[in-house]
């Protein structure tokens, strides 16, 4: 794992909450967003936005207690399901940034692309075929009187 | 002889106007400085040339400044505005970050007071930016199509349009099954080798800067040609406030260099060139005795009228697969219902351009937002329902003037320098509500047509203020406007606005190409008054 700001602790519960966002699936032979590569992309994208991040785990640590007298981390599966789901109703913000990073680290993993028929690379310098496409289909549009509003 | 410490021309700001009119006035072989607060790009360095380019994105190449948070950047409070601001500070301006869409206004959109009885009109009409409209195509290189019968005709020099590839022709099917119009967009973006920039590969990521060069932001078309015919630009340098004389003519520019030092610089006259935020705020900065309301505000127009284009995004989800992120963004366009009908329930009209699709990260959080995809073990299936399979369209409505929505400065909020920050006020008017509801309803109509299963709409956009216009209107009376017709203040009369602020209206399409060629035009009306400028 590559250095982070972050602690222990607070590593840990986002990469439970990144599992549960995105988990492994042998369906499509995919990692989980909790995998220690994908954290690495995830963790160091979520560097710039530290302050508002241990706000959010800090919200879920209260509801975790709150609701069942521990930290988010120290909860088993089914209590944390319901601690996320009262942490996204309440904190839609927090959630949806913590989503947001899980996504963008997860969807740039090689397995990933992969899996989704894509070549694992950046866009440039390779670029994209796009076809050029039935042009015919702009006949009907060329035979119409123009019709834009005269100003005189 | 040695040098004249006062330069003849100060620009502020190095965007799309502001290139423009360098490169205009350069010929005249006076001393010409640009003062821009961000960096010259490097498009080796844009967001596409890595993996992680949808991440930088939304971080450091975000749309918005108060994600970014750069250096260069100024912090917006916009708490009291629905659509946030969407701009870039470096040289080329929001168009390092622009789609690249160019269409032009319509003879229509200067007139629309007289046409809808609704707002003002230009003081100026299409005929006259006419020809500015094709030097500006010149310089920026424009993939289009000739004859679009939502236009007058025009002689402007287009290459080739973008391919249509499978998202265009999935729409295009819709569109002519409800016989509505649509026509290859006017696009800034190079179909062929053009003044030796490379062409198009379809790196799908034209919305954090192009790293092909084939896209005309304004630092790779204007400005290579500013900077040979001798205009001097100065980045890292950011503009505290305008300085006036006792006569009160402009006289130069208070700025911070990149150290942060202080420095000043006198000029004959100054051009600004800051953005629909960005000029009224250095306005509304430029306080003195002479202008207490800040400068050139005796109107009191300064920051007032703020226009975006409230945006709507109306997704189609198919069976079949679509270009997905691959491509520039636009390909078509439909003005099938841009002129005002009556029968509506609102008046003037918008644009529909069409969206290819979405990058994977994109395709994820439009599901999240959409309920379409959900946390937990059904992510993969849902996602793959999505994924390379939307294509549709976001509509570009006209917003319309009130003096309401504006633009003041922040009482504690500040930049990194200590200047005070813009606050932006704006609500969403009646009229805008029923033309974006039309545009879902019309949108949902062609995406069933073209053979949807599924729609995802958004409206407003949230994040979609791409578009900042109107805070210091042009006009012929001083007392209703800002600047005259030909974008001299009316209080100062050496000091000249070249950006969206001087837009009357917004019209219902992409401003950029009208803001370049109103910069052209005006640049053309300061050449040709040289000897009676200030008259």
């Amino acid at each position: 794992m590559t250095e982070t700001t972050f602690t222990e602790t607070e590593a840990r519960a986002l990469t439970i909450l990144a599992d549960m966002i995105v988990p492994a699936s042998d369906e499509y032979g995919v990692p989980g967003a909790g995998d220690p590569a994908i954290m690495d992309n995830i963790l160091a994208d979520a560097e710039r936005h530290r302050a508002r991040i241990i706000a959010a785990l800090s919200a879920l640590d209260d509801i975790a207690r709150k609701e069942h007298g521990a930290v988010f981390t120290d909860l088993d599966p089914a209590q944390r399901d319901s601690v996320a789901e009262t942490f996204r109703a309440a904190h839609a913000a927090g959630a949806d940034l913590i989503a947001n990073l899980t996504v963008q680290g997860y969807y740039r993993d090689d397995r990933v692309m992969t899996s989704l028929g894509m070549e694992p690379r950046p866009p440039h310098p390779k670029g994209y075929e796009v076809e050029q496409g039935d042009w015919s289909l702009l006949d009907p549009v060329r035979q119409r009187e123009a019709f834009y509003r005269e100003t005189e | 002889m040695p040098e004249d410490p006062i330069v003849d021309v100060l620009i502020i700001g190095a965007g799309a106007s502001g290139a423009a009119m360098a490169w205009s006035l350069a010929d005249t072989r006076m001393h010409i400085v640009c003062l821009e607060q961000g960096g010259l790009m490097n498009p080796l360095e844009y967001p596409s040339t890595g993996r992680d380019w949808e991440a930088r994105a939304q971080g450091d190449m975000s749309i918005s400044p108060n994600q970014r948070n750069l250096p260069s950047d100024y912090p917006i409070n916009e708490d009291d505005s629905p659509i946030k601001v969407a701009n870039f500070n470096g040289v080329g301006g929001g168009t390092v970050l622009y789609a690249g869409h160019y269409p032009r206004f319509h003879p229509s959109d200067f007139r629309v007071k007289s046409l809808d009885g609704v707002a003002d009109d230009w003081p100026i009409d299409y005929d006259d930016l006419a020809p500015y409209y094709g030097e500006n195509d010149r310089m920026t290189g424009v993939a289009g199509l000739a004859g679009d019968p939502a236009y007058p005709r025009d002689n402007a020099h287009r290459l080739p349009p973008l391919p249509l590839g499978k998202s265009g022709q999935i729409l295009a099917k819709g569109f002519n099954k409800l016989d509505w119009h649509w026509w290859p967009s006017d696009t800034a973006i190079i179909t062929e080798d053009y003044d030796g920039r490379a062409k198009c590969i379809n790196l799908g990521a034209c919305g954090s800067g192009c790293a092909q060069g084939a896209k005309g932001s304004a630092d790779v078309t204007y400005w290579p040609h500013a900077l040979r015919a001798g205009v001097e630009l100065r980045t890292r340098c950011r503009v505290r406030e305008i300085t006036v004389g006792e006569d009160g003519m402009a006289t130069g520019a208070i700025y911070y260099d990149g150290n942060g030092d202080e420095q000043e610089v006198k000029a004959h006259v100054v051009v600004m060139a800051c953005n629909g935020i960005g000029t009224p705020r250095l306005l509304l900065n430029s306080k003195s005795e002479q202008f207490p309301d800040g400068l050139a505000n005796s109107s009191g127009l300064v920051g007032k009228n703020l226009m975006f284009h409230p945006y709507t995004s109306i997704m189609g989800v198919f069976e079949e697969e679509t270009d997905g992120y691959a491509g520039p963004h636009k390909a078509i366009r439909s003005q099938q219902f841009y002129e005002t009908d009556a029968d509506r329930g609102y008046v003037r009209g918008y644009t529909m351009e069409i969206q290819r699709g979405h990058a994977p990260v994109r395709t994820a959080l439009s599901g999240f937002r959409n309920g379409r995809i959900p946390w937990g073990a059904d992510h993969h299936t849902a996602f793959r329902r999505l994924y390379n399979c939307m294509a549709g369209m976001v509509a570009v409505c006209e917003d319309l003037p009130e003096e309401h929505n504006r633009v003041t400065l922040d009482p504690d909020l500040m930049d990194g320098n200590g200047i005070p920050a813009p606050k932006i006020s704006y609500t969403l008017s009646d009229n805008s509500r029923k033309m974006m509801d039309h545009a879902v309803a019309r949108a949902s109509e062609i995406l069933t047509a073209a053979g949807a299963v599924d729609i995802l709409s958004e409206a407003p956009i949230p994040w979609g203020g791409w578009h900042l216009m109107g805070t210091a209107r042009m006009g012929s009376d001083p007392e209703r406007s800002v600047v005259n017709e030909w974008g001299r203040s009316h209080d100062v009369k050496n000091l000249f606005i070249v950006d969206g602020s001087i837009f009357v209206t917004s019209a219902g399409v992409n401003p950029t190409s009208t803001i370049q060629a109103l910069a052209l035009y005006v640049a053309d009306q300061m050449k040709s008054r040289l000897a009676n400028l200030f008259d």
